[in-house]
């Protein structure tokens, strides 16, 4: 599709010729995700990007429906949404809080305390791409009765940057300004024309916290409010009572904003325990509603809906579980720091071991046989929305041709059956977090790494060490003092741009950023920091596509980066249980239109 | 031969009545009584047998993926049955058994040895290194074990890995911390011992003619005391086969493609209920081993005490 084809496109939609849902399925079909299609009507100002795109609710009147009962099985231990590092805490937040809008499945936008999704004709976008007006709903109160108003908008803008606090959500708010224009009105401002602009006030980051509140807490005393542990919120369920890493209570909110909500009359999310274990809790004894994230085998899964009690969701989204190939030398330390950016690794410096290792890895086996559902295989690292999936790449399974192109490489096999070159043998350690389908992963791998000459060292570390931010653990997954490494990147809202940043040269996760960069393979190009730039003032929402695919062919073709299967967020519900997921937003996004089917 | 019996006048008589027998052939006179103690090793000494030799005989690789193959139930290709990659159980069991009785072996023979060690010194010195050892052993018995462990391999796994190999590594840790802390129990049954043995008449004998501290020690004191200590010796081995498996499910220890018992558990148990066979099959080895161990444990005491009436 060039781009004449899409400004016809667009020009047909506000003719009415064509619906915005025709337009989006179009757009779809090219490869674009329906997120960003809706964002480019809206700044062509084609049509509102509000969502009819939400299952109906059918409850009549408030409250009635009894307990929800919710099962995560890493539990939550604060519940102030800046401070949410890792899903869990930001899902138990958004119990309590709303964001101004919030993301639907198709991409869409779901006015949630805005009173309208801004757009063109009702003037909340400007046509440079520089700022954006969103209008608030009037009459939101929070849970102690207090009015919800701009003030407190623009609070949450000055408490999220302000680095005394050392808020997780900075990176939305650092670099915009946010301005009141009237108590229910506030413009964000960016420096330069913006290509994405939901990104403050809406979704996880968006989460609103009351002024009156925070207020007195918005310094380096941020961690000490008791308010991070006792909500108060504007959201259809209010704070009974929290044990960190324990059980979290809600119960109805009677002055809700929206009619006829909530349907629950009281809300536990329990934490704790297994993956698997939480499967059962849901699909096998119905003790609970709804599990979170079904980390489980999928032979394991489809045997426990046969109870036919509950069922699987599954929600597309950009999660995807991949291999990295370590750019730098794990075993070398320069500075106190291993895989120091200054060193090569030995091995991998060859393009030909990199590419035997992307042949060795077969990807159908993993879909067919370990992740089933849960992990369709691909060959692109990003891989939704749809529409910057790239077509260009392919994968392949071939030991034979693995072993072609390490002998025409030079990497002979040794009397031990392993291959080496100038000293350097084919001899790698291989690790990820304890996790069932990772470790049958490792097994996969090892095996058809051993027909080719390579050997893998297997080694697994306990999920809360590998993912762990502990500066003094050398196992961590962003310290990579491994050859290689597996997990599951996760994207976390419906534009690429925070998910691409992960292999620009200034994100190099080092001893320098207590190894918080975001490009923790270590992969350096001049070509992709220079697209990435490119991308960042891009208005044009197809030219960003495209740019957007060139990444990824890029770090693709590296062979550093090797893409296994896309991992749709996964979870377990009882079957009368109606609930309105989004893989672009977090599992609570809409927690107040859950009900029960009698 | 505790040595805490005087000798009597029954003895004396029946000494003279029935044919001279050394200490170590009474002790298997004895112990053929516990007939739970003699099944015990006949079954212990098949696993061993097993793991030693089925490798041998029962050919097909540890590691070999088969997708066509998953989860099936026992059969005559795979007597025990194949895990959820189609690898084949019986292979898996036979290889694990190798390394967690390995472990429990090794780990039971550096406990023995630090025990005998500490209580040996502790016995035979008294006074202020007798204190301060006891202090120690106190020391080491309030040491939690499991955490430490974790934290050990934790801090030293890398540094021993590069140096022999992970396999080998953690192989060295796990028998180097279970002996080391499981040989407090035998320092005090030694240092018991000895205090009561070094007083006795056979020692003051030795003692007369002149015999040297390292002799008395090794020739008369040492001997007489390993009756509790061989005992002790085969608790150790169960609790060690025990540790490592705890260490092996929880997914720590060895290497994720090592298939020691307690891996195989960890990697069946969220098929339970449909493939019974893959955890079972490990299960029962460490049941089975752990039994017998106790039982043989159990006939060694009686052999060893001669205050224990059996009935011959």
């Amino acid at each position: 599709m060039t781009e004449d084809d899409l400004r016809g496109l667009i020009a047909r939609v506000k003719d009415g010729n064509l619906s915005r849902r025709g337009f989006v399925k179009r757009l779809a079909a090219v490869g674009f995700t329906a997120p960003m299609a809706t964002q480019l009507l809206a700044i062509a100002g084609a049509a509102p990007a509000a969502a009819q795109t939400l299952p109906a609710y059918r409850p009549t009147r408030r409250g009635g429906g009894g307990a929800l009962k919710v099962l995560y099985w890493q539990a939550s231990t604060l519940l102030n949404p800046h401070f949410a590092s890792g899903t869990t805490n930001q899902d138990s937040s958004r119990v309590f809080y709303e964001p101004l809008a919030g993301w639907a499945s198709d991409g869409t936008l779901v006015p949630i305390l805005a009173a309208e999704i801004p757009s063109r004709e009702n003037g909340g976008l400007s046509g440079d791409g520089r700022s954006v007006t969103w209008k608030m709903k009037r009459g939101v109160k929070w849970h102690d009765g207090q009015e919800f108003s701009a003030d407190d908008v623009v609070f949450n803008w000055e408490y999220s940057r302000n680095p005394q606090v050392a808020t997780v959500t900075s990176g939305s708010y650092r670099d915009v300004n946010v301005v009141k224009v009237d108590d229910y009105t506030v413009r964000v401002e960016f420096p330069q024309p913006t290509p994405f602009w939901a990104d403050a006030f809406v979704g996880g980051t968006g989460q609103m916290i009351p002024r009156h509140l925070f207020k007195d807490f918005a310094g380096p005393n941020a961690r000490d409010a008791p308010t991070n542990l006792r909500p108060v919120g504007t959201s259809a369920y209010k704070f009974v009572s929290f044990a960190p890493g324990d059980t979290l209570r809600a119960e109805l909110n009677p002055n809700y904003h929206m009619d006829n909500r909530p349907y629950f009359d009281t809300l536990e999310v329990k934490g704790g325990g297994d993956a698997v274990s939480a499967a059962r809790a849901v699909l096998q004894t119905g003790d609970y509603d709804y599990a979170w994230n079904m980390q489980v085998e999928d032979e394991i899964l489809k045997r426990l809906e046969a109870a036919n009690r509950g069922k699987i969701n599954i929600v597309e989204g950009g999660g995807i579980e991949f291999v990295q190939l370590n750019a730098t030398d794990p075993n070398r330390e320069v500075d106190g720091e291993r895989s120091h950016i200054s060193t090569q690794h030995p091995a991998f410096r060859d393009p030909a071991v990199r590419q035997a290792m992307a042949l060795l890895i077969d990807r159908n086996a993993l879909e067919q046989f370990i992740y089933g559902r849960g992990g369709p295989a691909t060959a692109n690292f990003l891989n939704n929305p749809p529409r910057f999936r790239s077509e260009n790449m392919r994968f392949e399974f071939s030991i034979q041709k693995a072993n072609e192109v390490l002998d025409a490489a030079g990497w002979a096999r040794g009397r031990d059956g392993i291959r080496a070159k100038d000293g350097v043998r084919l001899r790698f350690v291989y690790q990820t977090s304890v996790n069932a389908p990772r470790q049958r992963t490792q097994a996969v791998y090892k095996q058809a790494a051993q027909r080719a000459g390579i050997d893998l060292e297997l080694k697994s570390v306990t999920a809360s060490v590998f993912f762990s931010s502990d500066v003094a653990n050398p196992d961590t997954y962003t310290k990579l003092y491994a050859d290689m490494q597996m997990y599951t990147t996760t994207m976390p809202q419906a534009d690429p741009e925070r998910f691409m940043n992960q292999y620009v040269s200034w994100e190099v996760s080092s001893k320098a950023n207590n190894w918080q960069g975001r490009n923790i393979v270590r992969w350096r190009s001049e070509e992709y920091d220079r697209i990435f730039r490119e991308s960042q003032g891009e208005l044009d929402p197809i030219k960003r596509a495209a740019l957007f695919v060139r990444m990824n062919d890029l770090v693709v073709s590296s062979n550093h980066v090797i893409p296994l299967v896309r991992r749709p967020t996964v979870s377990a519900s009882l079957n009368n249980l109606r609930h309105v997921l989004s893989a672009w937003d977090l599992t609570m996004w809409y927690l107040n239109d859950w009900y029960r089917e009698t | 031969m505790a040595g805490s019996i005087p000798a009597s006048a029954t003895a004396s008589v029946t000494a003279a009545a029935v044919p001279r027998v050394g200490p170590w052939q009474e002790a298997w006179r004895r112990f053929r009584k516990h007939r739970l103690a003699v099944v015990s090793l006949v079954i212990l000494s098949l696993l061993v047998l097993a793991v030693l030799v089925g490798p041998f005989a029962w050919r097909l690789p540890i590691d070999e993926i088969d997708f066509t193959a998953r989860l099936e139930g026992p059969s005559w290709a795979h007597p025990m049955g194949t895990d959820d990659l189609g690898q084949d159980i019986l292979a898996r069991v036979l290889y694990g058994g190798r390394i967690s009785l390995a472990v429990g072996f090794a780990a039971m023979m550096v406990a023995i040895f630090v025990g005998v060690l500490v209580g040996a010194v502790a016995g035979m010195a008294g006074g202020r290194i007798d204190a301060g050892l006891m202090w120690l052993t106190d020391l080491f018995l309030s040491l939690p074990q499991l955490p430490l462990l974790l934290l050990i391999i934790y801090l030293f796994r890398d540094a021993l890995t590069q140096v022999v190999g992970p396999e080998l590594g953690v192989f060295i840790l796990i028998v180097i911390i279970i002996g080391g802390f499981n040989w407090m129990q035998v320092a005090r049954l030694v240092r018991a011992q000895f205090f009561s043995l070094r007083e006795k008449e056979f020692v003051e004998a030795a003692r007369a003619l002149g015999a040297s501290r390292m002799r008395l020690v090794l020739r008369h004191i040492l001997p007489n005391a390993m009756g509790p200590v061989i005992v002790a010796a085969t608790i150790d081995i169960a609790a060690a086969i025990i540790a490592e498996s705890t260490l092996s499910f929880l997914g720590l220890g060895f290497p994720p493609d090592v298939p020691t018992w307690g891996r195989l558990l960890f990697d069946a148990k969220d098929n339970l209920d449909f493939a019974p066979h893959w955890a079972i099959f490990p299960g029962a080895m460490i049941f089975l081993t752990v039994l017998s161990i106790n039982f043989i444990g159990d006939g060694l005491r009686d052999a060893f005490d001669p205050r224990r009436v059996v009935a011959s």
